[in-house]
């Protein structure tokens, strides 16, 4: 097993390198991440952004180790603290989550099983990875929803989770992929099924949480404005490829890609009372069904001849901020007139 | 091994729509399973069989006439008394050919389990159209006698009322229908029930149209694929019933022997090794059920998910 | 819950106390409630005796009251054959059909819930499709054929196990059971295995069917992104959740299995109640039938009804109503 260690292995949590994970059905291959790539540093908040089937999920998955037929990760390297975990096996894999890295999903009702109590499910979560009795186990649980905050724990463990409110389910949840201190959080939409006053609030809990302990973080989302007050990098993704990725300053005040300024331009703090909603026009691409060239064409202002034949690679347009990528073919900052297509009549 | 190459200039579509009818859709998606489409070739041949039995047996076993109580018993592929034919299967008890009895016994059976399903799906059927359409304690008084036959065995039900009217053909086809109806009572009740509120109704409702007409040329088509599902097992159903009931002494009477009846004969025969008697019956049998289930199985999936639409 | 409990109960006594007035009605309605109850060889006056005896010439409601009161009491007539009372011949039979049942839908359960999480975690392999194949010819089956083809191969051509009859016995809780003994077991084996065999083709479909339903649900991938062991994943999430709707089922099954055991009692000659009723609507030993019924019905409201409890203790939402 060559693991690959790289030059400061201690401060990275999670490298992922051209990760390609593909999806066989009877009416086709899917490649649903086709080639994507980023660092996570300890302590660093990745905000994945993209619509739905983008892929961004996926790669959540795929990071995890959750992908099941017809799906398959089939290239790429994935190396956690400097470990390839897809050469791991799957007992090592195991032990792995739930406990250096855990998964937040996005609607707890569905993520919590109905008819096991709460502390039923806390309590082997923690009794898988370590050995403790049941009452230990227990105590642990307590702790931790008590260190969230969370009052009158004992009550919440012996609840069943339709007994529990949306907000309160979700934080269950999150209590339980923190309960063994992991190094690396992944989180899918964790707060779409919820109302903004509750959103606002455990987005705000949670990058509490992740500056006390230094764990990673990978917030997956459709929603820019979410990510933006919580996130240290911004990774767009669009028919399963990053777009777009740098710092969140850097991405949110000086968009190179054009999709990226579309989804700025359409969140309705950067329109102007009374005006249209700006969007973007037309769909993304089936995935059986892509377009030659780069998949934004079909919809982009910006498209030439060039965009149709041949699919960008990543380019860093920015001199003074090379850390920022782009994968586009005529990348820079939007004109002011055409910052998205207006949706035609 | 990763994209499907495609050129810009053509495109692909993934299935061409195709302006066929419903049926054809189904026919397309039962066709899918091959077990399910060696089910129906099967029934298909059952039923062929049964309808040319007179031309494709030597003998017709209900006619006394033409048993040889001295062939009683012989064995596959004896040749018969006066060397006119061969008992292929050999004969029973009483001396009929066993390939002529089990012709002619699948005749009773598919008979007596087809005629009883479709006479209990037409009374069940309309029971639970009036139960929709009537509401409140009709309704409710429909539906209780429904759930009271359905929450008891089949059997023990069958067993008590031929206790009480005797046996016999037509007795055993009552009793079928007695018990069964109230499985498409209820089906059709809950699927006329859905269907009262979708807009067509209200459309005819506007059109001035009578109510039985709404119920019998509207509601009705809609209710009819969960009813065909329910009517292919019952037949099934039905004739294992009859089988059974036959089995056991209280069907059909014993010089017309349906399959049940005859696997009965050969039950004394057994121990002596004189097996067929018993076995092919059994055989047909199987074979008449399993066809008529894999066809209901299948039937069941297409049917289902088009229900959801 | 315990208001949900007495309603459910009296709502059984109702259904218990509507068959008794069918079971009445019907004695009336179809023949010479005199001739069902005493028999057609007693001469005139030996029947107008009887008649007077058993308060037959009284109005009907008087009679329908009788007849629930020697109901209560345990009497609905006594048997032509036996010469016993009907109720506690059929009693004294029941724990030999109950063995039956009982073992029966153990066996369906230990065989058709393994084959149906197969089935249903691995719905492509060729072992599964089989599984499915088999299942539609397992139920259907002609059960009494199958009693047969079983005595034929297993008792005639290679006479490992006895072809009919119950086995020795031994006492519990004051019953006699056959299970308890080694003989017992090998008399039992057959018919058991046959009477099973629809039910594991149920079983297996049902279990096949929950687990393909729970399988995709998101808490089993989150239990597994909690680290937990597969065996953990499939027996506490998997299993347990596909398990709670079946157990309900199995539930109502039992009662069906009690009545599908005439048909194998018969042929295996197996002393259960079932056998008793076939010879008694064979030799028209109508005390016997009447009080069978009773019996059956008897047994499946109260079925009915510990279905129900248990289906609330085992599913916490339907048990804790009203959440936060």
């Amino acid at each position: 097993m060559a693991s690959h260690i790289s030059t400061d292995a201690g401060n990275i949590t999670l490298e992922v390198r051209d990760l390609h994970t593909r999806f066989h059905t009877r009416e086709g291959v899917l490649p649903v991440v086709d080639g994507v790539s980023f660092t996570l540093r300890r302590g660093q908040v990745l905000g994945l952004v993209g619509e739905s089937g983008s892929g961004k999920s996926v790669t959540g998955f795929s990071i995890m180790g959750l992908i099941d037929p017809p799906g398959r990760v089939e290239s790429g390297q994935l190396l956690f603290q400097g470990r390839e975990l897809r050469t791991l096996s799957p007992r090592e894999r195991r032990s792995l989550q739930g406990d250096r890295m855990a998964m937040i999903f996005q609607d707890p009702m569905a993520t919590l099983n109905p008819v096991l109590d709460i502390a039923t499910q806390m309590i082997e979560a923690v009794q898988a990875h370590r050995r403790v009795s049941r009452a230990q186990a227990r105590q642990l649980a307590r702790d931790t929803l008590a260190s969230m905050g969370i009052p009158s724990p004992d009550e919440r463990l012996d609840a069943y989770p339709h007994q529990l409110s949306g907000g309160m389910r979700q934080r269950v949840a999150i209590a339980i992929a923190l309960l063994h201190g992991p190094d690396l959080i992944i989180a899918d939409e964790p707060t779409t099924a919820l109302d903004v006053t509750l959103q606002a609030q455990i987005l705000s809990e949670v990058q509490a949480l992740v500056r006390e302990r230094g764990t990673a973080l990978i917030w997956i989302s459709h929603d820019l404005s979410v990510v933006a007050g919580l996130a240290d990098q911004i990774a767009v993704m669009y028919a399963g490829r990053i777009v777009e990725h740098g710092t969140v300053d850097q991405v949110l005040d000086h968009p190179q890609h054009p999709y990226t300024q579309g989804l700025i331009g359409s969140l309705p703090s950067a329109n102007q009372r009374g005006t249209r909603l700006r969007q973007i026009s037309g769909m993304a691409p089936s995935l059986l069904d892509m377009p030659a060239g780069c998949a934004f064409a079909p919809r982009c202002p910006r498209a030439s001849a060039t965009c149709q034949q041949a699919r960008p690679e990543i380019s860093l347009p920015r001199p003074e901020a090379p850390d920022h990528a782009v994968r586009c073919h005529h990348p820079g900052a939007a004109p002011a007139a055409s910052l998205s297509a207006e949706v035609a009549a | 091994m990763s994209l499907i190459p495609s050129q810009a200039a053509a495109k692909p579509a993934a299935r061409p729509l195709r302006e066929h009818s419903i049926w054809w859709r189904m026919a397309a998606d039962f066709a899918r399973s091959r077990m399910a489409l060696a089910g129906l070739l099967l029934l298909v041949a059952v039923l062929l069989v049964a309808l040319v039995a007179p031309w494709i047996t030597p003998q017709n076993p209900y006619d006394l006439m033409q048993l040889d109580v001295l062939d009683a018993r012989l064995p596959p592929g004896s040749p018969q008394g006066s060397g006119q034919y061969t008992y292929w299967l050999g004969t029973d008890g009483q001396g009929r050919d066993l390939y002529s009895a089990i012709v002619y016994g699948l005749r009773i059976s598919l008979l007596v389990g087809v005629g009883s399903a479709a006479v209990a799906a037409v009374v069940g059927t309309l029971m639970g159209l009036l139960a929709a359409y009537a509401g409140g304690r009709i309704d409710a008084l429909i539906m209780r006698l429904v759930d009271l036959l359905l929450s008891f065995p089949t059997l023990l039900m069958a067993l008590m009322i031929l206790a009480w009217t005797g046996k016999g053909v037509g007795n055993v086809v009552l009793t079928l229908v007695l018990l069964e109806w109230a499985y498409y009572a209820r089906t059709a009740r809950g699927q006329a029930l859905v269907e009262a509120r979708r807009d067509y109704v209200e459309a005819a409702r506007g059109l001035g149209l009578p109510d039985w007409r709404i119920l019998l040329g509207h509601i009705l088509p809609n209710c009819l694929p969960p009813l065909l599902v329910i009517g292919a097992l019952q037949v099934a159903r039905a004739i294992t019933l009859e089988a059974t009931l036959s089995f056991l002494g209280l069907g059909v009477p014993i010089t017309e022997p349906s399959l049940g009846l005859l696997i009965s004969n050969g039950y004394q025969y057994l121990l002596s090794n004189e097996y067929w008697i018993s076995v092919f019956p059994g055989l047909a049998l199987l074979a008449t059920i399993v066809a008529i289930n894999l066809v209901g199985d299948q039937l069941r999936d297409v049917l289902n998910p088009r229900l959801m639409k | 819950m315990s208001g949900w409990l007495l309603r459910r109960v009296g709502q059984a006594a109702l259904v218990v106390l509507a068959m008794t007035v069918i079971v009445f009605v019907g004695l009336h309605a179809v023949g010479n409630p005199v001739d069902i109850l005493i028999g057609d060889d007693l001469n005139q006056q030996e029947r107008l005796q009887a008649i007077a005896r058993l308060g037959l010439d009284q109005p009907l409601w008087r009679q329908y009251l009788a007849f629930v009161d020697g109901a209560l009491h345990g009497s609905l007539g006594r048997s032509f054959v036996y010469q016993e009372d009907a109720f506690h011949l059929i009693l004294q039979r029941l724990p030999a059909t109950l063995e039956l049942a009982v073992s029966a839908l153990l066996l369906a359960v230990l065989i058709g819930v393994p084959l149906g999480l197969v089935a249903g975690m691995w719905p492509e392999h060729p072992l599964s499709k089989a599984l499915m194949a088999g299942s539609i010819v397992g139920f259907s089956l002609p059960a009494f054929w199958v009693a047969l083809m079983l005595i034929m191969v297993f008792s005639v051509q290679l006479g490992w196990l006895p072809a009919s009859g119950r086995g020795a016995t031994r006492e519990w809780l004051g019953v006699a059971w056959s299970w308890l003994t080694l003989d017992g077991l090998q008399h039992l084996l057959l018919p058991a295995v046959n009477l099973a065999l629809f039910k594991i083709s149920l079983v297996l479909r049902l279990t096949r069917a929950g687990v393909r339903e729970v399988l995709p649900q998101d808490f089993v991938k989150f239990a597994r992104a909690k680290g937990l062991s597969p065996t953990r994943v499939l027996v506490w999430h998997v299993l347990r959740n596909t398990l709670i709707p079946l157990v309900t089922v199995l539930g109502l099954e039992l009662g069906s299995t009690i009545a599908y055991a005439v048909v194998t009692e018969s042929i295996f000659a197996w002393p259960g109640a079932g056998k008793l009723i076939l010879d008694s609507i064979n030799s028209l030993d109508r005390p016997v039938v009447v009080a069978y019924l009773m019996v059956v019905v008897l047994i499946f409201v109260t079925l009915n009804l510990l279905v129900d409890v248990l289906y609330k203790l085992l599913d916490p939402r339907v048990r804790l109503e009203g959440a936060a």
